[in-house]
């Protein structure tokens, strides 16, 4: 029996030819026209990998027909952009799959997600049998491992998820937050749901124009209030993330301190997403005032990026750890079941005699 | 014998700082139950240390330089074992060792450990003064700690330099919190510790007198500041560095003067 994986990703493809590949096949399809005993797909934004066990030799063109052939594309043209692993590398491929360091965001945690999904819907259908259910589970095994062992996930990666998570090393919970939206932007709307999704319960939005605050208001769960009081909100409020158009700053030292005045025990986190700014970058000097424009945002999730990939040495020696010993306990199973000259069942009494 | 349980205290201690240096240098640092454990066994022996010490001088153990800094010890690692299940197994471990080891190392390698010839019997409340006052320095030390991570954090913050051990760091409004109990705590034992020292029916050294009270206003002022919100938490944070540091003197001073003038 071979192990194999036939794919292509965001290192060989650019997202045309992916979506070309994409949705287009289930794992029982293939398992049905390109002979092999089990296969699996795998089908995210970034990647569309079939694994497969076969006796036989599966061709790399068998496999990309198979997934072309419903929207009748030509499979020969895209050949290059294929890419084919077999046993020890099929494993090591799928184990840095799953633990995020094959991902264009190294250390996304969603791919074991997506995994699992793709693995849940092929034994579901049959398609993945005792072969595939060991390399899977292990897989998820290994991918847990680097994501406790490592930093990998360390830090967020986007604007948004950065703002929030700064918010929550400024005030732990922030349930009892109060938050102020000023300018009902695309990206303060982003930002604002991604607080509302960490617990915040109080959201004010202002805006020029009233019927967008509402709008928006209604859209967060927020409460709009007009324009010419944000100002009296800001002795409030914790977090205040700012948008709008305005050509000169709204917030100066001058202007902020009488507000800073009774609540000199409280910080007041301030992200300013305008462009051109809407607070003088000097608020950031001021005791308890934490300011954080686009830029400062970007940077801190580029530090993350950075810190994820110095990790990437310690999770590929974990998964190197992995490698070696998956193939020798797998080819032991192949030798088991070559001597009892039995085909391994796909039932699921077979998976968890093989799991113990 | 008692020295050996001192140096293996000191050895436990230095387990946990050794593992979060390495840990933090390979970036990869996880707040693990390692360092509360290692702490934990530390205090044992520390413990068994001060136990042994106490029966063979007949009396707590603060008759020299030597005891001060390993009973101060004890109680820096005593407040951070009470101080609360939500910073045992954060980062406020890894920064209490290493003040544990330099406190026991300095008092093991220095030839501080000098025996005064007891003149008369032991004083309760002497005693009773002396310890309480060192476990308030304890608290002290604790909150300084917590003052130090504080602006570690806010420095970051400020920067927007977000290093490997920011992601591992309480929440600034949780250690502003933290901070605030421990002075509170400090401060109580502080004032119990200076109220008792003048039930000891003994004349006490003016300077000494004087240099307690000051200590014990600074602490006062930084309460009463934080209490009537005239002070930023981070002046808070940065006085409690400050305020320890200067806890710190007064206590060598005292026990230099004791030393000079052995107490019976």
């Amino acid at each position: 029996m071979n192990l194999f994986c036939v794919g292509l990703s965001h290192h060989t493809a650019n997202v045309e030819t992916r979506e070309s590949f994409a949705g287009h096949a289930e794992s029982d399809c293939i398992l049905r026209r390109a002979g092999c005993a089990e296969a699996l797909v795998l089908t995210t934004c970034n990647r569309v990998e079939v694994y497969g066990a076969s006796e036989k030799r599966v061709s790399t063109d068998e496999i990309a027909r198979c997934l072309a052939r419903e929207i009748e594309k030509d499979a020969h043209q895209c050949a290059p952009a294929f890419y084919r692993y077999e046993g020890e590398k099929c494993v090591q491929h799928l184990f840095r799959v799953a633990s995020g360091l094959d991902s264009m965001v190294v250390g996304e945690t969603e791919i074991l997600g997506q995994a699992k999904k793709a693995y849940e819907s092929a034994r579901a259908s049959g398609a993945a049998g005792p072969w595939l259910h060991r390399l899977f589970q292990r897989a998820f095994h290994v991918a847990k491992q680097v994501r406790t062992r490592t930093e990998i996930t360390r830090g967020s990666v986007s604007v948004g998820s950065v703002a929030v998570d700064l918010a929550r090393k400024i005030f732990g919970q922030l349930s009892k937050r109060k938050v102020l939206v000023l300018g009902a932007g695309e990206t303060s709307e982003r930002t604002a749901r991604a607080l509302v999704s960490r617990g915040v319960t109080d959201l004010r939005v202002s805006n020029r124009s009233s019927d967008r605050a509402r709008e928006l208001a209604g859209l967060v769960g927020g409460q709009a209030i007009p324009f010419d009081d944000w100002r009296d909100e800001c002795r409030e409020i914790d977090i205040l993330i700012t948008s709008t158009s305005s050509e000169a700053p709204l917030l100066t030292p001058a202007n902020l301190a009488p507000m800073l005045c009774d609540r000199i025990d409280r910080p007041l986190f301030i992200i300013d997403i305008a462009v051109p700014r809407d607070v003088d970058p000097r608020v950031n000097e001021m005791d308890g005032v934490y300011l954080y424009d686009i830029d400062s945002l970007q940077s801190v999730a580029e530090q993350s990026l950075a810190l994820r990939r110095q990790q990437i040495a310690a999770a590929e020696a974990i998964i190197a750890e992995h490698v070696p010993d998956f193939v020798a306990s797998i080819s032991r199973g192949w030798n088991r079941v070559s001597r009892t000259a039995e085909r391994p069942s796909i039932a699921d009494s077979s998976l968890r005699a093989l799991e113990l | 014998m008692d020295r050996l349980l001192l140096i293996v205290s000191t050895l436990c201690f230095l387990a946990a700082v050794v593992r979060t240096i390495v840990a933090l240098r390979a970036g990869i640092f996880r707040t693990g139950q390692f360092n509360f454990l290692a702490i934990g066994l530390g205090f044992i022996f520390q413990t068994a240390f001060l136990s042994i010490r106490g029966h063979a001088l007949g009396r707590c153990p603060l008759t020299n330089l030597f005891e001060v800094f390993i009973f101060l010890a004890w109680s820096v690692a005593l407040v951070y074992m009470l101080v609360g299940p939500a910073y045992r197994l954060s980062l406020m471990g890894a920064f209490t060792a290493p003040l544990v080891v330099l406190l026991q190392g300095f008092a093991l390698i220095a030839p501080i450990d000098i025996r005064h010839p007891v003149k008369l019997p032991a004083n309760p409340w002497l005693e009773f003064h002396a310890s309480i006052s060192i476990i308030a320095y304890g608290a002290f030390a604790l909150a300084c700690i917590a003052g130090v991570m504080y602006l570690v954090q806010e420095r970051q913050l400020k920067t927007r330099q977000l290093h490997s051990i920011f992601y591992h760091l309480p929440p600034l409004t949780d250690l502003f919190a933290a901070i605030t109990r421990l002075l509170w705590l400090g401060f109580g034992l502080y004032t119990l510790g200076i109220v008792s020292g003048f039930f000891t029916s003994r004349p006490l050294p003016r300077v000494q007198v004087v240099a307690a009270i000051g200590i014990w206003m600074l602490y006062a002022a930084i309460l009463q500041g934080r209490h009537l919100r005239r002070l930023a938490p981070k002046r808070v944070a940065a006085l409690c560095v400050i305020g320890f540091v200067a806890a710190l003197t007064l206590l060598w001073g005292i026990t230099f003067s004791a030393q000079t003038h052995p107490l019976p």
